[in-house]
C-alpha cells in the first residue's frame, strides 16, 4: 500500500549496510578555480555567439546557392543546397543545445537535493472522504431506488455507438460473392486477348521467344484503362511468359493445350502477399519472389518449392491466333494474388494433379 | 558502477563564492504579477518549479523520443504545405529530367517537387524521415531500459501500458508516413499490407475492401493514410504522451540505487534552472543532430525508385527498420494454409503478421502483472533494480531481444545470403530454428552472467577491491591484498531486496475460513521457485562485520596467518 521505509540501521536483514546518507558534495573545478569558471563562461558565450552567424549564413545560402549545384565531400556528390542549409541550420541548432547543457553542467548549482516522495495512493482520510462524497452523490442521483435508469442509460450509450459504426459502411464496396466475382476473382484476361510486352506494348509471337527466355507481359486491353483503374487491373493481370524445352518440363494432361510448344504463361503476382515475382533461374526453371523468397517451379505447373507461399502460381491458358500471335484462351481459372478468406482454393494446381 | 576504493581527500579546498540571493528582476515581477492575478500560477508552480529530477544518461532515452516527436511535428507541418495526398494520375512536368513525361500519382509528383523544386524541401524530408527512425529507435531502447531496471513495477504499471500503446501506434504512424510518397518501395509495402489484411480469418476481405475502398490499390488509400498520419494518430500520440509525462511528474522519476537514495525520496537537481537548461538544451541537441543527419545522410531517395508500378519490384526491397521483424517472420514462416470447403485460412501470412504483432504487444503489456503475480510483491518501487539483481527478468529481456533480432535478421535473409555467400534456403531454414533456440540460449547465458556478477558483488562487499599489489611472504607465498571498498558502494551493492521463493500455503486462515488474496497456489510456488532459482543471497550484516574485522586485522599486519590469498577470496560464495 505504501512505500517501504526502514530507518537506517534498524533492519539489518533488509539493509545489511545501513544507508550512509547522501554523498558529500565535491565542488567542481569551475566553482573553485576562477579561471576555469571564466573559461566555461566564455565557451558558452562563444557557442551562443556562433548561432547568429550561422543563421545569417543559412539565409545567404538559401538565396545565393543555385538549386542544381553540387558539392564534393569525401569523394561523394552532395546536393549543395541541402548540404549547406543543413550544416548551417543544424550546427546553429546544435550549438544552442550544447551551450545550455554546458551552462547547466559547469555553472549552475550542482548540489544534489533530496526531495521526499509520497505514496502514489491517496491517504486513508482522503479515501474515506471521497467515499462519503460519492455516497452522497449516489444517494442524490436516486439510482438506489430507481435502478432501471442506470441500465437504460448504459444500454442507450452502448447502442448509440451502432449508428456511429454503421456510418462507415460505405468505406468500400462490400465484398459479397457477387462483388468478389467482379473484382478480386477476375482479371481482364479473356479469350483472344493478345499477350503484349509490358514495356514496348508489342504483341508477341511464339517465334519471338527463345528457350530459357522470360518476358514480362500484359494483356493488350490493359491500356484501355486509365488512372487508378489501370493500376488495379495491372496489379492482377501482370504475367510472365517463359519458354522452356518441352522435353525437360512436366506438363500435366489437363494443361496440355494451355501452352504453345513449351511457352507457358503464369501470373506475375505472388500467391503469398502479392509482390510481382521476377527473379528467373533459367537452368532450374525456378522463379523466385524478391520480397519473401517464395520459389515456384515453372516447369511443374508453378508449384511452390520453397518459401512462405502456400499455393502454386496460377497458370494462364494460352494459344496462338490465326496471325500467329500469342493470345489467352480464357481468364485465369483461379483468383490470382494473395489468399483471402472466401477464396475457394480447391481449383489450384496441387502436387500430383494430372 | 564500481567506484575507486578511495578518493583523494586533498582536493583544493578553496572557498567558493556565490552571488547573494535576490528576488525576481523588476520587469519579471510585473509580468508575473499580471499573469498570477489572472491564472493563479504561483500556487501551482511554487512546488513544481523546483521539482527534483535524478540524473542519469539512460533517462535521456525517453527524452530523445519526446524531442524527436516534436521535430516530427515541426518538419511534418512544413511537408504538408506542398504534399498532395492524391492518387490521381498526372504526367510529370517537374524539374527532374529523368522522369519528365512519365505518368505518376500526384502524391509522387509532389514528393519529387519537394525534393527538387522547393528550396530546403529535400533537407526537411530527410530530417523528417531520420527523426522518425530516431523516434522509434529511442522509444524501443527507452522501453528496454524501463524493463531491465524494473521501472514498470508498482506504481508505474499503467504508465508502462501507456508506453506499450505509444510504441504500437507509433509503428502504425511510421508505416503510414512511409506509404505516402507512392513510390515503388512504399507501394510494395502497401501491397504487402494488403496481403496481411486479407489473411485475417473471416473478416480479412471485408477489411481490405473497407481500407482500400475496394480492390488494391484503389484510389483512396493514400488520402486515407494521410489523414491517419497527420491527424488521427498524432492526436492519439499527443494525448498519450501528455498522460505519460503527467504520470512521470506525479510519481516522480525513479532513481538508480546509491548512497542516500531510497524508495522514500528522489535525489537530483531542480527543474528550474538545471533541468530547464539541460532538458531544454537537449531538445536543441536532438533537433540539431536530426538536421545534420538530414543534411549528410541520404534517406529514401524516391526518385531512384520511381512511381509505383504494381508489375515491378526490386530485389532487396525492405521496410524501414522497425517493421523488419514482421518482415522477417513473414519470410521464414512455413507455408501453412488450410483449404476448408470454399474458404482459405492463410496461417502463413496471418500468424507471422497480425499474430506476431498482437503477441508481442500482449506479452509486453502483460509482463508487469505476470511478474507481480510470481513475486507477490505489492510494495511501491522507486529505486531501480540493477539488472543483475533480477537474473530471471534480465534473462527473459535478453531472450526477447534475441528473438526480435533473429526475426529482424530474417527480414534481410536475402542480403545475408548474398553478402556472406550463403544459400538463401539454408539461411531461411537456420532462422526457422534460431528464432526459438537462440532466445533459450540467450536466457541461460544471461542468467549465468547475472549470477556471476552477483557473486562478484558479494565478494567485493566482503573482501574489497583488488589492490594490484602482489606481496611475497617470508616463506615464499604470493598474495594480493584487498582494500575495503567505500561504505557508499557497500550500501549500493547490498541495498536491493532479497527475492524470496514463495512456499505453497493454503488460502484459509487457522479456522479453515477462506481468506481473500491470501495463500500461495502450487502453480505460483512453482513459478516463484523458477524465478528465484540460482539467485545469490546478499551478504548478511554479520558476514560483513566479520569480513571487516578480518580485513582490518590484515591491514594492521598483526595477523599473519590470515593473509587474504587468491584461493581464499574466490570460490567461497557457494553454499
Amino acid at each position: 500500500m505504501s512505500i517501504e521505509i526502514s530507518k537506517p540501521g534498524t533492519d539489518l536483514e533488509r539493509h545489511p549496510v545501513p544507508d550512509p546518507g547522501l554523498e558529500e558534495h565535491i565542488e567542481r573545478w569551475t566553482d573553485v578555480d576562477k579561471e576555469a569558471g571564466d573559461r566555461a563562461y566564455r565557451q558558452v558565450l562563444l557557442m551562443l555567439g556562433a548561432v547568429p552567424v550561422l543563421a545569417i549564413a543559412f539565409v545567404v545560402i538559401y538565396f545565393a546557392v543555385d538549386r542544381t549545384s553540387v558539392v564534393h565531400i569525401f569523394g561523394l556528390e552532395w546536393d549543395a543546397l541541402t548540404f549547406w542549409l543543413g550544416m548551417t541550420g543544424g550546427l546553429a541548432t546544435l550549438l544552442i543545445g550544447l551551450a545550455c547543457v554546458h551552462w547547466a553542467k559547469t555553472m549552475m548549482g550542482d548540489e544534489e537535493i533530496a526531495e521526499d516522495r509520497h505514496s502514489a495512493a491517496s491517504s486513508a482520510e482522503d479515501r474515506a472522504l471521497f467515499a462519503k462524497e460519492f455516497a452522497k452523490g449516489a444517494e442524490q442521483s436516486g439510482l438506489g431506488r430507481r435502478k432501471l435508469i442506470g441500465g437504460a442509460l448504459g444500454g442507450a450509450l452502448g447502442l448509440i455507438a451502432v449508428p456511429a459504426v454503421v456510418l462507415f459502411a460505405d468505406m468500400g464496396p462490400w465484398p459479397t460473392a457477387e462483388m468478389r466475382k467482379k473484382t478480386i476473382e477476375r482479371t481482364i484476361w479473356a479469350e483472344g486477348v493478345k499477350l503484349v510486352n509490358d514495356v514496348t506494348r508489342r504483341a508477341l509471337k511464339a517465334s519471338d521467344l527463345e528457350i530459357g527466355q522470360l518476358v514480362n507481359a500484359q494483356p493488350e486491353s490493359l491500356w484501355e484503362h486509365h488512372g487508378t483503374e489501370f493500376q488495379i487491373e495491372k496489379a492482377k493481370a501482370s504475367i510472365i511468359i517463359v519458354r522452356m524445352d518441352p522435353d525437360r518440363i512436366k506438363i500435366p494432361d489437363s494443361r496440355k493445350d494451355w501452352q504453345v510448344g513449351g511457352i507457358l504463361c503464369y501470373s506475375k503476382i505472388c500467391t503469398h502477399v502479392g509482390c510481382p515475382i521476377s527473379l528467373w533461374e533459367q537452368q532450374t526453371h525456378h522463379l523466385l519472389c524478391p520480397c519473401h523468397q517464395s520459389t515456384f517451379d515453372l516447369s511443374n505447373s508453378g508449384l511452390v518449392v520453397f518459401g512462405p507461399a502456400a499455393r502454386a502460381l496460377p497458370q494462364l491458358p494460352i494459344t496462338v491466333d490465326a496471325d500467329g500471335y500469342l493470345v489467352a484462351r480464357s481468364d485465369f481459372t483461379v483468383p490470382v494474388g494473395p489468399s483471402f478468406f472466401e477464396r475457394d482454393s480447391s481449383g489450384d494446381f496441387k502436387e500430383g494433379d494430372r | 558502477m564500481a567506484k575507486p576504493a578511495e578518493v583523494s581527500v586533498e582536493s583544493p579546498a578553496l572557498d567558493s563564492e556565490r552571488p547573494p540571493k535576490s528576488g525576481m528582476p523588476a520587469g519579471v515581477t510585473g509580468a508575473a504579477t499580471w499573469a498570477d492575478d489572472r491564472l493563479g500560477l504561483a500556487s501551482l508552480l511554487k512546488k513544481n518549479l523546483r521539482k527534483i529530477f535524478p540524473d542519469h544518461w539512460s533517462f535521456l532515452l525517453g527524452e530523445i523520443a519526446l524531442y524527436s516527436f516534436v521535430v516530427l511535428l515541426l518538419t511534418g507541418v512544413f511537408l504538408t504545405i506542398w504534399f498532395k495526398p492524391s492518387m490521381a494520375e498526372i504526367e510529370y512536368e517537374g524539374s527532374y529530367q529523368l522522369m519528365r513525361g512519365l505518368p505518376m500519382s500526384e502524391a509522387f509528383a509532389s514528393t519529387l517537387a519537394l525534393s527538387f523544386d522547393i528550396r530546403g524541401g529535400l533537407l526537411v524530408r530527410q530530417i523528417h524521415h531520420w527523426a522518425a527512425m530516431l523516434f522509434l529507435a529511442s522509444m524501443t531502447v527507452h522501453m528496454l531500459r524501463i524493463f531491465f531496471t524494473g521501472a514498470f513495477r508498482k506504481p508505474r504499471e499503467l504508465n508502462w501500458l501507456i508506453g506499450v500503446g505509444l510504441l504500437g501506434i507509433s509503428l502504425i504512424e511510421g508505416f503510414a508516413g512511409y506509404s505516402l510518397p507512392d513510390d515503388l518501395l512504399s507501394g510494395t509495402g502497401l501491397r504487402f499490407v494488403d496481403g496481411l489484411i486479407r489473411s485475417i480469418p473471416l473478416i480479412g476481405t471485408w477489411a481490405e475492401f473497407f481500407i482500400f475502398a475496394g480492390e488494391f490499390p484503389g484510389s483512396l488509400v493514400v488520402a486515407r493514410l494521410y489523414m491517419v498520419h497527420i491527424l488521427l494518430v498524432p492526436a492519439v500520440l499527443l494525448g498519450l504522451i501528455a498522460a505519460h509525462l503527467t504520470l512521470v511528474v506525479y510519481h516522480k522519476h525513479t532513481q538508480y540505487p546509491g548512497a542516500g537514495r531510497k524508495d522514500g525520496n528522489v535525489v537530483g537537481y531542480p527543474l528550474f534552472p538545471v533541468y530547464m537548461a539541460k532538458a531544454g538544451g537537449f531538445f536543441f541537441v536532438v533537433f540539431g543532430v536530426s538536421i545534420l543527419m538530414g543534411a549528410t545522410m541520404q534517406i529514401n531517395p524516391v526518385w531512384n525508385f520511381g512511381p509505383y508500378n504494381p508489375a515491378q519490384v526490386t530485389a532487396g526491397s525492405q521496410p524501414d527498420w522497425y517493421m523488419g521483424f514482421v518482415e522477417g517472420a513473414i519470410r521464414i514462416m512455413p507455408n501453412w494454409e488450410w483449404h476448408l470447403g470454399s474458404t482459405t485460412w492463410s496461417w502463413n501470412v496471418f500468424l507471422p503478421g497480425m499474430g506476431l504483432l498482437t503477441g508481442l504487444f500482449v506479452l509486453l503489456g502483460a509482463w508487469p502483472f505476470v511478474e507481480r503475480w510470481i513475486t507477490g510483491d505489492d510494495a511501491e518501487h522507486h529505486v531501480l533494480d540493477r539488472p543483475r539483481n533480477n537474473p530471471t527478468r534480465t534473462g527473459l529481456g535478453v531472450a526477447g531481444i534475441t528473438c526480435y533480432a533473429m526475426f529482424w535478421l530474417s527480414g534481410g535473409n536475402d542480403i545475408l545470403a548474398t553478402q556472406f555467400r550463403l544459400s538463401l534456403n539454408a539461411v531461411t531454414e537456420f532462422m526457422r530454428v534460431a528464432v526459438f533456440l537462440a532466445p533459450v540460449v540467450a536466457f541461460i547465458v544471461t542468467k549465468r552472467i547475472c549470477i556471476s556478477l552477483q557473486r562478484a558483488d558479494h565478494e567485493r562487499v566482503l573482501h574489497g577491491s583488488e589492490t594490484g599489489i602482489i606481496e611475497r611472504s617470508p616463506d615464499g607465498g604470493y598474495s594480493e591484498p584487498h582494500r575495503p571498498i567505500h561504505t557508499d558502494e557497500k550500501f549500493m551493492l547490498t541495498q536491493h531486496a532479497q527475492g524470496k521463493v514463495a512456499e505453497v500455503t493454503p488460502a484459509t486462515d487457522g479456522n479453515g475460513v477462506l481468506e481473500k488474496g491470501a495463500g500461495v497456489s502450487k502453480t505460483r510456488a512453482l513459478a516463484s521457485r523458477w524465478y528465484h532459482a540460482g539467485v545469490i543471497d546478499k551478504p548478511t550484516a554479520d558476514e560483513i562485520a566479520e569480513a571487516d574485522h578480518h580485513a582490518n586485522g590484515h591491514a594492521d599486519g598483526h595477523d599473519g596467518d590470515h593473509q587474504v590469498t587468491e584461493s581464499e577470496t574466490s570460490g567461497q560464495i557457494s553454499r
